[in-house]
């Protein structure tokens, strides 16, 4: 049998204060980060305006962008490196134009025409790298490099299936983006003389549009209050769910705090590692919090056991006990779910970097909490009551 | 084997065979619903799936779009009609006034009726706008009414634009081809509805489709043309008459042209509107190489009317108006029953667009865009490839680490793991619902949750043993002491996961279901699968050596 913990007997009790001023701390440390930094980062879903992710051939030249950008009277909108370097990925963000939503598209409009005056984009031919599968289908039909003027409906299945076949390559084998036309020539299903055609009249511009997000301050405002809503009523039924557990307020009250605890060092940390906050964050901060409220229940589950069963211990010992003898599955539960999210952290790719990122901390600091703080709380308070109790 | 172990058997294997037969043996028919097919290559096996499961637009890449329908325009158009309606109805009634204006979207008021009509003019107003229409005297001056639109009549109103804009975009997007699109209402009584078009890769063109009015209106040219607002007016002695409008050109009917756009006088009614049309087509414009032009053609009602009065202003220009501006002015030559098209300067796209919208009706009111989230293909393929990735390692990582702490129970719980993603995956099927990216991430949170559950049974397990007890006992009371333990650790998530259904939007809602999803299944697959191929192993062990003790790898 492969034990990791084997009759563990440490004694968690005792350094007590040292982990209730090293959680004070961590807190301290966010809320600072959150006060210099003006308050949490919020994403483009609380905080409206528009995003347009881009993906270009070869490491792209910020400062030429960027001045493309003044040009179109864009001069405060952020350029911001995405991904991992190699992908050449950058996001241009711009702020909401005025109040209304008039103005929802043109800020999008501004940045693909400074894009287009930056890169030197032909007006007059197709940008094979960022048309549509429709929209070039139509093209090749007017072109007929084929010659299959005679019979149309046959050119438009057959230039339409042409149309699939580049498009398809170059978004799932290419990655969005054809950085020459021979990359055509070996593509089976294209017959040559169509990719000598495009070669002619179409264009491959070094960056393809690979997601736009615009909100409006509207929708912004909505959907921060469903956000923030989600949250409380989230957290008023775990509260419901722990006073139906625990009929003790002593143990309920714990969990909360704990709970409370380990989303306040999240947020901080979110802050400090300069994650945006959007909706994905507050997806993973709730499951943070039924995960945290779920660990803290099985350490109080065993303290009261054994209430029951050792009358005679003192309370402290009997909680030092009973957290040793649930370390061992407190732990490996949370590793393996630690586990899986360390994969999606690392392997799940950019979008869901953040919300990895919160489940990661959240697993590591609602686990040291039902430890370290939860039980130490039931200690305490229960021993004041037991002070008083005497007192009286 | 116990008779009691046979069920569960059965209800286990029965399980398996209904989530595999949903998951993979059906496929998408022609008529868009699914028919049974088992699958019969590894080919047929992918399609099935894919055809199974609906990924979301993060994932295949479209658009997402939240319009809000401006409602109070309804509104304003109603009360407008009621304003031209009702001058020439007094009229007709022989009642003087002075004038009829709108004061605001909900108002009307008549001004200047004289002191000896007054009650006949309420007793007619009464009459002819009750109910819709409350009539009261015009304030600090008794010589007037005001109608006042009743709050029953303008929510009814809204909704009814909200309804016609509904069926209208989802005309407009049936007519492009869009698969399985979503068009529905959204959010809280803002008037808001939420398109979302899957695989749509030209979002401008989309855009201006959904957003076009299409209000086509022909109506009589009085005057015109003038360069500019100031001359038009001037012309027609500096005041209009009061059945005629000044309207200007499209920018694009005037591209075709050189110069500014102009000025006309239209009449203020139409002769015909988009109401009257039966069909409308983009064709070759035969006048200029290589333009193309709308024709359309009107309904019989449409054309009863058109026709006698295009017989009677032979020689009169007649104006097609969209949208509030002016495309096309043409001379009357003779008669037209039920016929007529729009030129500019059109393309074959701008024209089969025009031509679309127009077959789908105008909108009742304009459309303003709220949010649009656009995911490329590329994208959305990628975000597949690091998802499944992720979720295959962190599968693996978990497998390894059961293999070699919990050695042959491990395998148990790999088992029961596999289930757990059988079940949720066929339970996606079965509901229709659509995986997400952070479904994804749902997935492999869930396979994550999942084996705590397996943990906390093993060790418990592993606790009774060191107690002692024997190992049939050790498995009976490891089960049982654990559930309520499992039970805690889904319900505290569910809890959580539930509110992010009800408030989140589009794919953290996938999140929700996923993992709400997952946890069910895992409260089946980690106590009652589990501990069934436990009560097997142990009682064939019992079976084949009764003498000896029965043991357990854990």
């Amino acid at each position: 049998m492969i034990e990791f913990f084997r009759n563990t007997n440490l004694d968690f009790l005792r350094w007590r204060w040292h982990f209730i001023i090293f959680s004070w701390l961590l807190i301290l440390a966010g809320a600072v980060s959150l006060w210099v930094k003006g308050g949490p980062r919020y994403g483009i879903d609380f905080r409206g305006g528009t995003l347009v992710y881009l993906k270009f051939s070869q490491a792209p030249d910020l400062d030429r962008i960027r001045s493309g950008l003044r040009a179109e009277g864009l001069g405060s909108s952020t350029i911001q490196r995405y991904g991992r370097p190699e992908n050449n990925e950058i996001i241009i963000g711009a702020e909401q134009v005025g109040r209304e939503e008039e103005a929802l598209d043109t800020s999008r409009q501004a940045i693909v025409t400074a894009l287009h005056t930056t890169f030197q984009v032909p007006a007059e031919k197709i940008d094979l790298n960022n048309v549509g599968t429709d929209s070039l289908a139509d093209h090749l039909l007017r072109l007929d490099p084929i010659g299959l003027a005679a019979s149309p409906s046959e050119a438009a299945t057959r230039y339409r299936e042409i149309a699939e076949r580049i498009t398809e390559f170059r978004d799932t084998e290419r990655g969005g983006l054809l950085t020459g036309f021979g990359e055509l020539r070996t593509l089976e299903g294209v017959p040559p003389v169509v990719t000598t055609t495009l070669e002619q009249q179409a264009f491959l511009s070094p960056f393809v549009v690979r997601n736009v997000e615009v909100v409006g301050p509207r929708v912004g405002r909505q959907l921060r209050q469903q956000a923030l809503l989600a949250t409380a009523l989230a957290l008023a039924g775990m509260l419901v769910y722990i006073g139906m557990r625990f009929r003790q307020w002593v143990y309920g009250s714990a969990a909360v705090v704990a709970t409370f605890h380990d989303v306040l060092i999240t947020v901080g940390f979110l802050s400090l590692f300069n994650y945006e906050f959007n909706l994905n964050i507050v997806a993973a901060l709730l499951t943070l919090v039924g995960f945290s409220v779920n660990d803290t229940i099985v350490t109080f589950d065993r303290i009261r056991e054994n209430v029951r069963l050792l009358r005679r211990e003192g309370f402290a010992n009997l909680v030092n006990r009973s957290i040793n003898q649930t370390l061992s599955r407190t732990v490996l539960t949370s590793g393996l779910t630690f586990l899986t999210v360390l994969a999606l952290f690392f392997l799940g790719g950019e979008v869901l970097h953040g919300f990895a990122f919160t489940l990661v901390v959240g697993i590591i600091v609602g686990t040291y909490s039902s430890i370290f703080i939860a039980s130490p709380i039931v200690v305490g308070w229960s021993q004041r009551g037991r002070v008083k109790a005497k007192a009286a | 084997m116990n008779p009691n172990l046979r069920w569960k058997a059965i209800i286990i294997f029965g399980l398996i065979l209904i989530c595999a037969v949903g998951l993979l043996c059906f496929r998408k028919g022609v008529d868009g619903g699914s028919k049974f097919a088992v699958p019969t290559s590894l080919e047929d096996l992918r399609t099935n799936l894919e055809n199974r499961i609906s990924l979301g637009l993060d994932l295949r890449g479209g658009m997402h779009l939240i319009l809000q329908v401006q409602v109070n325009e309804a509104i304003n158009t109603e009360t407008d009609q009621v304003v031209q309606r009702l001058s020439t109805l007094l009229r007709e009634q022989g009642i003087e006034f002075q004038s009829v204006r709108k004061s605001d979207p909900t108002h009307v008021q008549i001004v200047g009726v004289p002191a000896t009509q007054l009650a006949t003019a309420r007793t007619w107003l009464e009459d002819t706008y009750r109910p819709a229409y409350v009539i009261g005297s015009l304030p600090g001056d008794e010589s007037g009414f005001v109608l006042e639109m009743t709050p029953s009549l303008a929510a009814q109103i809204r909704q009814e634009a909200l309804r016609t804009s509904i069926d209208t975009v989802r005309q407009r997007v049936d007519a492009l081809g869009v698969s399985e699109p979503t068009i529905a209402e959204h959010g809280r009584g803002e008037w808001e509805i939420l398109v979302q078009l899957p695989g749509v890769d030209d979002p401008n063109r989309v855009k201006n489709i959904l957003q076009s009015t299409a209000m086509l209106e022909i109506k009589l040219v009085k005057n015109g043309p003038f360069a500019n607002e100031g001359d038009a007016l001037a012309q027609s002695g500096g005041i209009l008459p009061p059945d005629s409008m000044l309207m200007r050109e499209s920018l694009q009917a005037r591209r075709d042209r050189s110069g500014e756009p102009q000025w006309y006088v239209v009449s203020r009614t139409s002769v015909v509107t988009g109401r009257d049309l039966r069909s409308a087509r983009a064709e070759i414009n035969p006048e200029i190489p290589g333009a193309y032009q709308v024709s359309f053609s009107l309904s019989r009602d449409g054309a009863a009317r058109f026709g006698p009065f295009t017989e009677r202003s032979v020689g009169q220009a007649l104006a097609v108006v969209l949208d509030d501006r002016i495309q096309s002015v043409a001379t009357i030559q003779s008669r037209i029953d039920d016929a007529g098209r729009i030129t500019g300067q059109f393309d074959l796209q701008t024209a089969s667009d025009l031509a679309l919208v127009l077959r789908s009706g105008a909108l009742p009111a304009s459309i303003k865009y709220l949010e649009e989230r656009t995911v490329g293909p590329s994208l959305g393929a990628d975000s597949i490839r690091a998802g499944l990735i992720a979720t295959v390692a962190g599968f693996l990582a978990v497998v390894a680490f059961m293999l070699f702490y919990y050695r042959l129970s491990g395998v148990n719980a790999i088992i029961s793991l596999l289930l757990n993603v059988l079940i949720l995956m066929a339970a996606l099927a079965y509901v229709g619902a659509t995986l997400t990216l952070p479904g994804i991430a749902g997935v492999l949170l869930t396979i994550g949750m999942a084996v705590d559950a397996n943990v906390l049974v093993f060790e418990r397990i592993r606790e009774e043993l060191r107690l002692g007890k024997s190992v049939v006992s050790a498995v009976e009371n490891g089960f049982d002491r654990a559930f309520t333990t499992i039970f805690d650790t889904n319900a505290t998530t569910i809890i959580a996961a539930i509110f992010l259904f009800m408030f989140g939007t589009g794919p953290v809602k996938g999140f929700a279901v996923t993992l709400t999803i997952g946890l069910l299944a895992n409260l089946f697959t980690a106590v009652y699968v589990s501990r069934a191929i436990f009560q097997y192993l142990l009682g064939r062990q019992a079976r084949l050596s009764a003498a000896r003790p029965a043991t357990l790898s854990i």
